[in-house]
C-alpha cells in the first residue's frame, strides 16, 4: 500500500507540494487527477523515491521512502511520464538490464521478462530497438519495466498521455489487467480516463488535495453542472423567459445567436428539451458543453467553500485526514 | 552496479561511439608510432625509452586529451535528455552504484583502448632489440592512470547538462587548462609556479613516460579521479533540492 502523510516538498521558495495526505489500500486502483503543474508529478516522484520529502512521511508497502529507501524501491514501479527509453537498446537487452538493475534473482530473471512480455504484449517486438518502435508499443515497455521484479506497488504518471484514442485503450486494457493484483496510483488530467481505470480518484491543484472519493460519487457530484447551448428558430427573448422557468435551470444567457443553459442536471436538460418540442420551436442546436478540468477544480474549490467544515467527504483540508 | 557496467558497455559498442574512437585513436597512435620511430632511427639512437617510448607516450597522452571527452559526454547528459535517468533514480540502485557503473564502463572501454595500441612496441619484436618491459608498463600505467582522471572529469561535466555537445566542450576546456596551466610557469613567480605545478596533471607524467613510477604520482592522480567522481554524487543528489531538471 501507499500512505502519504503530510506531504510538503519545496524547490527553493517553489511550494510544489503542500501538506498532501491520503493512502491507496492495497490492491486498490487510485486515480491521481490534477492539471499540468498541480503537484501531481512531484507526488509521484517523491512515491517513487527520486528526491525526499521537504517534511512529511511517504510510505510504500510498509517503508518509508527516505529512510529505507532500498526496501521502498524493491517493492516498487514507476512509470515516468513521457515513458522515456534507450533508443539504442533492444526491448529485450533493455528488460534484461532492468531486471538486473531491480535486482531479480538471476535463475527468475529469465521467467520475470518473459511473463512482463507477455503481460504487455510485447512478444512480437522484443527483437526490436525500442527507439524504433511505435509510442504505443514503447508506453509498454515502459510499463513492462515497471512491473518488473513483480512489484507491490505501481505508480503510472499519465502512462496514456501523448498517444492516439486506439493506443489509449489499449494502455488502458493493460493497466486494468493488473487492477486487484498490485496497488495502483494512476495519474491523469483527463477525468473520464481516470473513471474508467479507478476506483477511487484523488485530485490535487496547485499543491493541495481539493478532493478525494470514489469515481461513481465524484461523477455525480460533478454531473450537477452542465451548460447547454441552444440555437432556436423562435424569438430569442420569448424562449430564454419560458426556459428560465423551467424547475432546474440556474441561468439562461443569450450569447452571439444562442442560448447559454446553465442546468442543474440530466433532468433538467430532458425538461429543456421537452420544452422546446411542446412549443414547436424547430432545433437548430444542442449541444453540451462538457466542463474544462480548470472550470471542475474551480468547481470544487468553491464548492469545498461553501461547505461546512465539519462535512466527513469534504477534503479541501487534507491535513484534516 | 554490475548491471549499470554491462548497460553502458552495450551502449557503447551498439551505437559505435567504442569503435570510432578507439579506431581514431589506434590510427593516430599508430601514425605517431611510425614517424617517432623513424625519428629514432635517423638520429641513431640507442636509448629505447628516452629516444622513443617517452614521445610515443607524449603523443598518446596527447590524443586522449581529445577523445576521452568522446566517452563521457553522454555518460549522464543523454540520460538527462532522455529522462531516464529518473528510472534508474526508482530502481534500488544507488547513486553511488549508477557513478562507478558509468565511470567503470568508460575505464574498460579506454583500457581496451590502451590494450590495442600495445601492438606498437610488439612490432619491434622480430627486430630483435631488447625491449625492456619495465618502462613499457611503467608509461601504460602512467596513460590509464591520467586517462582515468580525464574521464573523472568529463563524467562530472557530463552529469551537469543535458547536452552532450555542451558536456564534450565544456570537459576540452577544462583539460585543455590543465594541460597549458604550466605552459608558461616560469613567467610568474615562485610560489605560483609551486601551486601550478602541484596541481598539473600532465606534469605527473614526465616519470611515467620516462619508465618510473612514483606513488605521489599515482595517489595523486587516483585522488583527483575521486575527487571528480565525488562532485559527481553531488551533482546528482542536488535533485534532492533542485528537483529533476
Amino acid at each position: 500500500m501507499i500512505e502519504v502523510s503530510h506531504l510538503t516538498k519545496q524547490f527553493g521558495d517553489f511550494t510544489a507540494v503542500d501538506d498532501v495526505s491520503f493512502a491507496v489500500a492495497t490492491g486498490e486502483c487510485v486515480g491521481f487527477l490534477g492539471p499540468n503543474g498541480a503537484g501531481k508529478t512531484t507526488t509521484m516522484r517523491t512515491i517513487a523515491g527520486i528526491f525526499p520529502p521537504t517534511s512529511g512521511t511517504v510510505k510504500v508497502a510498509g517503508h518509508d521512502v527516505a529512510r529505507e529507501p532500498d526496501a521502498a524501491r524493491r517493492k516498487l514501479g514507476y512509470f515516468p511520464e513521457h515513458a522515456p527509453y534507450y533508443p539504442e537498446m533492444s526491448v529485450d537487452g533493455y528488460l534484461a538490464f532492468v531486471a538486473r538493475a531491480k535486482r531479480v534473482a538471476r535463475k527468475a530473471r529469465h521467467e520475470h521478462v518473459e511473463r512482463v512480455v507477455g503481460a504487455c504484449g510485447l512478444a512480437s517486438v522484443r527483437r526490436r530497438l525500442v527507439g524504433k518502435l511505435s509510442k504505443g508499443f514503447r508506453q509498454r515497455v515502459g510499463l513492462a519495466q515497471a512491473l518488473l521484479g513483480d512489484p507491490e506497488v505501481l505508480i503510472l504518471d499519465e502512462p496514456t498521455s501523448g498517444l492516439d484514442p486506439e493506443q489509449v485503450s489499449e494502455i488502458r486494457e493493460v493497466v486494468k489487467s493488473f487492477r486487484g493484483r498490485r496497488t495502483i496510483l494512476f495519474s491523469s488530467h483527463i477525468l473520464s480516463e481516470v473513471s474508467q481505470v479507478a476506483q477511487r480518484v484523488v485530485i490535487i491543484h496547485r499543491g493541495k488535495i481539493v478532493a478525494e472519493d470514489a469515481t461513481e460519487v465524484l461523477a455525480r457530484r460533478l454531473a450537477g453542472a452542465v451548460t447547454l447551448w441552444l440555437r432556436i428558430d423562435a424569438p430569442l427573448g420569448d424562449a430564454r423567459a419560458a426556459i428560465a422557468l423551467v424547475d432546474g435551470v440556474r441561468e439562461v444567457a443569450e450569447q452571439g445567436g444562442r442560448l447559454r443553459v446553465a442546468a442543474g442536471d440530466e433532468a433538467t436538460v430532458r425538461r429543456v428539451s421537452q420544452l422546446v418540442s411542446a412549443r414547436g420551436w424547430p432545433l437548430l442546436e444542442l449541444a453540451q458543453e462538457a466542463l474544462t478540468l480548470e472550470e471542475i477544480f474551480l468547481r470544487l474549490v468553491r464548492e469545498e467553500s461553501d461547505r461546512p467544515r465539519d462535512d466527513g467527504r469534504a477534503l479541501a483540508a487534507g491535513a484534516e485526514r | 552496479m554490475l548491471a549499470v557496467v554491462q548497460k553502458e558497455l552495450v551502449t557503447y559498442f551498439s551505437s559505435f561511439l567504442a569503435y570510432v574512437v578507439i579506431a581514431l585513436f589506434l590510427a593516430l597512435s599508430g601514425f605517431y608510432f611510425y614517424t617517432n620511430l623513424a625519428f629514432f632511427l635517423l638520429n641513431g639512437g640507442f636509448d629505447l625509452v628516452r629516444g622513443l617510448w617517452q614521445y610515443q607516450f607524449h603523443d598518446m597522452l596527447q590524443r586522449n586529451i581529445f577523445l576521452l571527452p568522446l566517452l563521457t559526454m553522454r555518460l549522464f547528459a543523454e540520460e538527462r535528455r532522455l529522462g531516464t535517468l529518473e528510472l534508474l533514480w526508482t530502481y534500488p540502485l544507488r547513486d553511488l552504484d549508477i557513478v562507478l557503473g558509468k565511470y567503470l564502463a568508460a575505464l574498460i572501454v579506454f583500457a581496451l583502448m590502451l590494450a590495442a595500441s600495445a601492438i606498437y612496441p610488439l612490432l619491434l619484436l622480430p627486430s630483435h632489440v631488447d625491449i625492456a618491459p619495465g618502462p613499457l608498463v611503467a608509461g601504460y600505467l602512467g596513460l590509464f592512470l591520467i586517462g582515468a582522471a580525464f574521464l573523472a572529469c568529463g563524467t562530472l561535466i557530463s552529469s551537469l547538462t543535458d547536452s552532450q555537445v555542451l558536456a564534450a566542450a565544456a570537459t576540452y576546456a577544462i583539460l585543455i587548462l590543465f594541460w597549458a596551466m604550466t605552459w608558461n610557469e616560469f613567467a610568474v613567480g615562485a610560489p605560483v609556479l609551486w601551486i601550478l605545478s602541484s596541481l598539473s596533471l600532465f606534469d605527473r607524467f614526465y616519470t611515467f613516460a620516462r619508465g618510473g613510477i612514483d606513488t605521489r604520482d599515482v595517489c595523486f592522480l587516483v585522488l583527483f579521479s575521486a575527487v571528480f567522481l565525488s562532485w559527481t554524487l553531488l551533482a546528482l543528489g542536488s535533485r534532492r533540492w533542485r528537483g529533476v531538471r
